[in-house]
């Protein structure tokens, strides 16, 4: 069973969602970002999302853009993010990774040399957002060689019809995108999240995280109890780039703002569990 | 004119035609272009698909579009032969196919007519366009008052500071712009904001694109909306000189005027087509937006298709004195045509495009747009090699009243 896979399904036992921070690779540096990635796992993080800085990130927000900026000023390239991977697999075996970015910067490396490098690296799946199904054949068969699960995206606007399509090239998880927009803008209303659920359930047998516009403790544990799984991403950005100097580097505040939120955030999905009772108000 | 919905039907019955492409995934020969986009965006582009095949097809459609490219934009526009700077080169007839002179300036507004149309079919109130020049900017918002729709405009900011007249203008119209200062300002950077409102209001939005590049359907519907300048030129020849030009020559960016004056004639192999990209400060300087002759294939902005871009797949800045060149990819239709050789792609460096700026405006009474005078850089270096019987017809796709500023600039005079 692949990591993602065993992990689901263990906290499926517990009873519980899974919480799945985000942070990008060698923001604001390569040590910084590879200390909190190792961190994470100890903080609560279930799964982590690890963003594949890229230059032109055009379905993301301000917060992910200047992160990925940072991240490119550091020196990322997909070698270093993977050698960033290999490093937190030296310590940690059972959380999974998935690398999320754009597909240019992998088919500048070659897709099938990165889906064997990312696999031997220890990542578990690729989110790339760019790659509708329409056009992942390039990517499928060397993904599945190599192991990686292919996370797809789903969206407001995905028909039924269509869901079932794209969820025949799914395999890991699905990523419900909840709100029609880009990263770190609007949130979706817990009553808009309880309608869809059913929806996205009879189309696919896979574990489902919901993402974009989660921003709070009390949103990520409402979203993993009714889906699976939330994905924290531009709210821990945020938090990160409010510690750093005025020439944009790490300060000793950095590490632990980040760590301090995500254990909130940690705190509040597993109070909440997958089966209690959903809070008054 | 012939019916254009007719012509597209009668050129792609010819099974070996250049002008099939592209298949129903997008792809020009099998390779470039297609739809690369996140799934949000998926629906609206198959929407998007559907409706404009269901208006090409239908001749209503078509009419409506002849009406307002005749009575509105002002076409056909004409093919003038240019004597004087023909005299002064000594070599090839020179001709300029004149869209500057369409309303707002440019050859943009071919294309925004037939997308404001489909808009208004598809029952969309807001429309969202992005801009490098300004130019595809002006013809947007130029047609958003006309029939009364929300437009907003996103512009790089380095863009709004060399092209502060049509800034001026699109605002005039009632447009909205935004400038974009991610990045280096620039075209690039103002078609990720487009993406990213497109993306956040689908419910009421249109998204406007400009060039024959992003997600299919926009290169070939973008495409099939400007040919109405090759098949105009096409036939204008005919009539002043019996038969089909030897070569044409248009600058290109993301290849809009080009494609739209080279899709006609692919099937006509005796015609010589030349794109010509804007080196900026010289091809192997670093500062350059020859996205074909520098760059590679990779994906951006829903295409596959030449990127300037480094061996990280990061894509690099364009340098180009113009604005409207300033991006680091292509249309993927002529990646497509590049790679089998129908087409020629070379460049024109900043200094090439002034000279030729001066000389047209010198020697015809034409004052072109930086871009169009790309074009004729290269039309100019080549024209003295030909023989004196050669037709060769430059796209004249702008005129250059924008860019009195930057000219003046470059020539050390204070206005």
């Amino acid at each position: 069973m692949s990591r993602i896979a065993a992990r689901f399904k263990a906290l499926a036992a517990q009873g519980r969602g899974a919480l799945i921070p985000y942070l990008e690779a060698f923001d604001p540096d390569l040590d910084t970002s590879l200390a909190l990635l190792k961190a994470m796992p100890a903080a609560g993080a279930d799964l982590i999302e690890v963003g594949m800085p890229f230059s032109d990130p055009s379905a993301d927000g301000p917060v992910i853009q200047l992160a990925a900026r940072r991240g490119l000023k550091a020196g990322a390239t997909l070698a270093g993010v993977l050698k960033m991977i290999a490093a937190f697999r030296e310590q940690d075996q059972e959380t999974p990774i998935i690398l999320m970015g754009y597909l240019n910067p992998v088919e500048a490396y070659g897709h099938a040399r990165f889906c064997t490098d990312a696999a031997k690296a220890g990542v578990d799946g690729l989110i790339l957002v760019d790659l509708p199904p329409e056009e992942a054949d390039i990517l499928e068969q060397p993904a599945q060689d190599a192991g990686l699960d292919i996370i797809r995206l789903v969206a407001p606007t995905t028909s039924d019809e269509r869901l079932r399509y794209v969820l025949s090239h799914a395999s890991g998880f699905v990523y419900y995108v909840s709100i029609t927009g880009i990263t770190g803008t609007r949130t979706a209303s817990a009553d808009d999240l309880q309608a869809v659920l059913p929806r996205l359930r009879a189309a696919t047998d896979l574990p489902i995280a919901i993402g974009f516009g989660i921003r709070t403790p009390e949103q990520a544990a409402t979203a993993a109890h009714i889906a699976d799984g939330a994905v924290v991403a531009s709210a821990l950005l945020s938090t990160l780039a409010d510690t750093l100097d005025a020439e944009g580097r790490a300060t000793d505040q950095t590490l632990p703002h980040v760590l301090e939120q995500i254990k909130a955030l940690a705190a509040a999905v597993r109070a909440k569990g997958k089966t209690g009772e959903k809070k008054a108000g | 004119m012939a019916d254009p919905a007719a012509q597209h039907r009668a050129a792609a019955t010819q099974p070996n035609s250049l002008r099939n492409g592209p298949d129903e995934r997008g792809h020009f020969g099998g390779r470039y272009g297609g739809r690369f986009v996140a799934e949000t965006l998926m629906p609206l582009l198959l929407e998007l698909d559907k409706a404009y095949e269901t208006a090409k097809a239908d001749s209503a459609f078509h009419k409506e579009l002849d009406f307002y490219l005749r009575d509105y934009v002002g076409r056909p526009s004409p093919l003038w032969f240019a004597r004087r700077m023909t005299e002064e080169l000594g070599g090839a007839k020179i001709y300029m196919k004149r869209e500057e002179l369409n309303h707002t300036g440019s050859h943009k507004l071919n294309n925004v007519m037939g997308q404001i149309l489909l808009a208004r079919r598809m029952g969309r109130t807001r429309i969202v366009a992005e801009t490098g020049a300004g130019q595809h900017g002006v013809a947007t918002a130029t047609v958003c008052a006309l029939f009364g729709l929300k437009c907003v405009i996103y512009m790089g900011a380095t863009d709004v500071e060399r092209q502060k007249p049509n800034v001026f203008r699109m605002r005039l119209l009632g447009a909205e712009v935004v400038p974009v200062t991610a990045g280096a300002g620039t075209l690039k950077d103002a078609m990720n904001e487009a993406m990213r409102d497109w993306v956040a209001n689908i419910a009421d939005t249109y998204f406007l694109v400009g060039t024959v590049a992003g997600p299919h359907p926009y290169p070939a519907m973008v495409r099939d909306f400007q040919s109405v300048i090759g098949e105009e030129t096409k036939e204008q020849m005919q009539a002043q000189e019996g038969r089909l030009p030897d070569v044409i020559v248009a600058a290109i960016g993301g290849g809009s005027n080009a494609m739209g004056i080279f899709h006609p004639f692919l099937d006509d192999a005796s015609v010589r087509l030349i794109g010509v990209e804007a080196a900026g400060c010289g091809l192997d300087s670093g500062k350059t937006a020859a996205s074909i002759e520098r760059g590679r294939p990779g994906v951006l902005h829903g295409n596959r298709t030449y990127l300037l871009q480094n061996a990280d797949g990061q894509i690099d800045e364009a340098h180009s004195i113009s604005a409207g060149l300033d991006y680091p990819g292509v249309g993927p239709e002529h990646s497509w045509l590049s790679d089998i050789g129908r087409a020629e792609y070379v460049g024109a460096t900043d200094d090439e495009a002034l000279k030729a700026f001066e000389l047209c405006t010198r020697t015809e009474g034409i004052i072109p747009a930086l871009e169009s005078a790309h074009a004729i850089a290269y039309a100019a270096k080549i024209a003295p090699t030909l023989p004196k019987e050669t037709l060769l017809v430059v796209n004249i796709s702008g005129r250059g009243d924008k860019d009195i500023f930057t000219v003046a600039e470059h020539l050390g005079v204070k206005l």
